[in-house]
C-alpha cells in the first residue's frame, strides 16, 4: 500500500484511472489512458536525469568563472529533479488542488476553471517543497498544499480577468498561467505610464522572431550562448581537465548545452502523456458540476490578439533580465542566468496585457518590470526552498516566486 | 482523417484546440482522428490538417502542409467556419 501511494507514477496513473472511469470511457480507452499517464511520469524522470548532469557541469563551470551561484530558471527541470523527494506529495496535491479548484468555483463567485496541467502539476511541486522545508509533512502537508493551490487556481485568473477583458474583447477566456503576479504589475504599470491611443499592433515588427516558439530551439539556444560564455571565463584548462575528460571545451559546452534542451523535451514529452489523459478528465468533471465556469489557459491563449507585442514584450523582458545578472550580486543574491522560454512565455503575456493597457510605452515598461520581477524572484526564492535549492535551477514564473517567499515567512511565525 | 493542433509547447493550447474541434466536427459531419502535439515534434508527424494560432502555422506552412490557422481557440464558431472552409469546401 505504501508503494502504491508513494509511487508517484502509479499515483497519477490512479488518477487517469478514476477520471477515466468517471467519465464511463471505453475499456480501450481506460487501459491505454491509465498506462499512457504512468507511462508519462516515468518519461519525466527519464528526463530528469539527462537534464541533472548537464546543470551540474553548468554550475561547477559558473562558480569556478565567477566565484558565484549560477541558476538556470527552468520549471521542468526542477519539477523533474524534485520527483525524487516530493514525487508523491507532488501528485496528491495536484489532484486534491484540481478537486479544491472545482469547488471553489462551485460555491464562490470565482468561476475559473484553471485548464494549464503542467502549471498545476508545477505550483503543486513548489508548495510540497516549500510546506515541507517549513516543517509539514504527511496529510496535513497534502490537505494545506491543495487548499492553497484550488485557492490559487481561481484566483489568478480572477485578479488578470479586466486586463484580459481589454486583450480580447470578450469575457469568454481567462488566463491560466501561473505568470500572473508578474502580469498583474505589467498590466497595472502600462495603465499608468502608458498611452493606450498608440498600440504595438500599428507598427512593423519582424516576424522574423517566431521561430522562438519552438521550444526545442529556444532552450538549445539559451543554453548554448550561456554555455559557451562561461566557459570563455571558466578556461580550457579547467574545462578539459576536471570536466570534460579531455575533449575540447567547447566541443564539450555545446554538447552540454543541447543536453539540457534535450532533457527538458524528454520531460515535456512526459507531462504531456500525463496532462494528456488528467486534464480533459478534469475538465468533464468541471463542466458537469460548475456548468458556467470560464476556462483559465496557457498564455499563448493570447498572442494571437497582439503578434506584435509578444515579440516587444519577450525582448523588453529579456532586457531587464540580462540588466539583473549585474543588478543582483550588488543585493548578493545568486545570479539568474535569463532563459529565453520564461522571457518569452511570460515576456510576450505582459507586453500584450500592457499593450492593452497603456499602448506600446505600456507594453515595453510593463514587460521589463515583469523581466526585472522574475529574475529577481527566483533569486530570493532559493533559499526557502531547502535542500531543492542546490540544483542550479529553480522556477521561472512570477506566481512561484511570490507564494513560495510568502508561505516559508509565513511558516517561519510558526 | 487526421488533424493535428499545434501548439509551442505542446500542453495546454493544443490541448484545448484538439477537444474543441473533437466537439464540432461531430456537427460538421467530418470523421477525423484529432491529436496535439508541440511544434518539433509536428514537423516529422504527416497529418492531413495542421490547425493552430497563426503564428505557430506560420512555422509550418512550407507549400506542402495544409494548415488552418484560428487565432481564439476557444471560439467554436472561428473553429466551425475555418474547418468548413478548408475540409468541407
Amino acid at each position: 500500500m505504501k508503494d502504491i501511494l508513494g509511487t508517484p507514477a502509479i499515483l497519477v496513473g490512479l488518477f487517469a484511472l478514476f477520471g477515466l472511469l468517471l467519465q464511463r470511457k471505453s475499456v480501450a480507452d481506460v487501459v491505454s489512458g491509465t498506462l499512457k499517464t504512468v507511462m508519462g511520469f516515468l518519461i519525466l524522470s527519464a528526463g530528469a536525469t539527462v537534464i541533472t548532469g548537464s546543470l551540474d557541469i553548468f554550475g561547477k563551470m559558473f562558480e569556478k568563472a565567477f566565484n558565484i551561484q549560477g541558476v538556470i530558471p527552468n520549471n521542468e527541470a526542477i519539477v523533474a529533479v524534485a520527483q525524487q523527494t516530493f514525487g508523491a506529495e507532488t501528485a496528491m496535491i495536484m489532484l486534491f488542488g484540481m478537486v479544491a479548484n472545482i469547488l471553489f468555483a462551485r460555491f464562490t463567485p470565482f468561476k475559473y476553471i484553471f485548464l494549464t496541467g503542467h502549471h498545476t502539476m508545477f505550483m503543486a511541486c513548489l508548495l510540497a517543497a516549500v510546506l515541507s522545508t517549513g516543517g509539514l509533512d504527511g496529510v496535513v502537508l497534502v490537505v494545506v498544499g491543495s487548499i492553497l493551490l484550488g485557492l490559487w487556481m481561481v484566483l489568478s485568473p480572477a485578479i488578470l480577468q479586466p486586463y484580459v477583458k481589454q486583450v480580447t474583447g470578450s469575457d469568454d477566456i481567462a488566463l491560466g498561467h501561473f505568470g500572473s503576479i508578474g502580469y498583474f504589475v505589467a498590466g497595472f504599470v502600462a495603465k499608468y505610464t502608458g498611452n493606450k491611443e498608440k498600440s504595438t499592433e500599428d507598427i512593423k515588427v519582424p516576424k522574423s522572431l517566431g521561430f522562438l516558439r519552438d521550444s526545442s530551439v529556444s532552450v538549445s539556444l539559451t543554453m548554448a550562448i550561456m554555455f559557451f560564455v562561461v566557459a570563455i571565463f571558466t578556461g580550457q584548462d579547467f574545462v578539459e581537465k576536471e570536466l570534460s575528460g579531455g575533449t575540447n571545451f567547447i566541443i564539450f559546452s555545446l554538447i552540454q548545452a543541447i543536453t539540457f534542451a534535450a532533457g527538458v523535451y524528454i520531460v515535456l514529452a512526459g507531462v504531456r502523456m500525463i496532462i494528456g489523459e488528467i486534464v480533459p478528465a478534469f475538465k468533464g468533471i468541471a463542466d458537469k458540476v460548475v456548468p458556467n465556469a470560464k476556462p483559465a489557459l496557457d498564455c499563448p491563449a493570447i498572442f494571437p490578439f497582439a503578434p506584435n507585442a509578444v515579440i516587444i514584450g519577450f525582448l523588453s523582458s529579456f532586457v531587464a533580465g540580462i540588466l539583473s545578472i549585474f543588478l543582483l550580486p550588488l543585493f548578493g543574491l545568486a545570479v539568474i542566468v535569463p532563459g529565453l522560454v520564461p522571457h518569452f512565455f511570460c515576456g510576450a503575456a505582459a507586453g500584450v496585457i500592457g499593450n492593452a493597457m497603456g499602448g506600446r510605452r505600456g507594453a515595453i515598461i510593463g514587460a521589463f518590470v515583469q523581466g526585472l520581477l522574475i529574475s529577481f524572484l527566483p533569486a530570493i526564492l532559493l533559499p526557502m526552498l531547502g535542500g531543492l535549492g542546490f540544483q542550479n535551477t529553480t522556477f521561472g514564473d512570477a506566481d512561484f516566486g511570490v507564494i513560495g517567499i510568502l508561505l516559508s515567512a509565513i511558516m517561519k511565525l510558526f | 482523417m487526421k488533424i493535428l493542433a499545434v501548439c509551442g509547447n505542446g500542453l495546454g493550447s493544443s490541448m484545448m484546440l484538439a477537444i474543441n474541434i473533437k466537439k464540432v466536427i461531430g456537427t460538421l459531419g467530418i470523421t477525423a482522428d484529432v491529436s496535439n502535439t508541440d511544434l518539433a515534434s509536428s514537423k516529422t508527424e504527416t497529418a492531413d490538417y495542421y490547425i493552430g494560432s497563426p503564428e505557430i502555422m506560420e512555422q509550418l506552412s512550407d507549400g506542402k502542409r495544409k494548415t488552418i490557422s484560428i487565432k481564439n481557440l476557444l471560439s467554436l464558431p472561428e473553429i466551425e467556419e475555418a474547418l468548413t472552409k478548408y475540409i468541407n469546401a
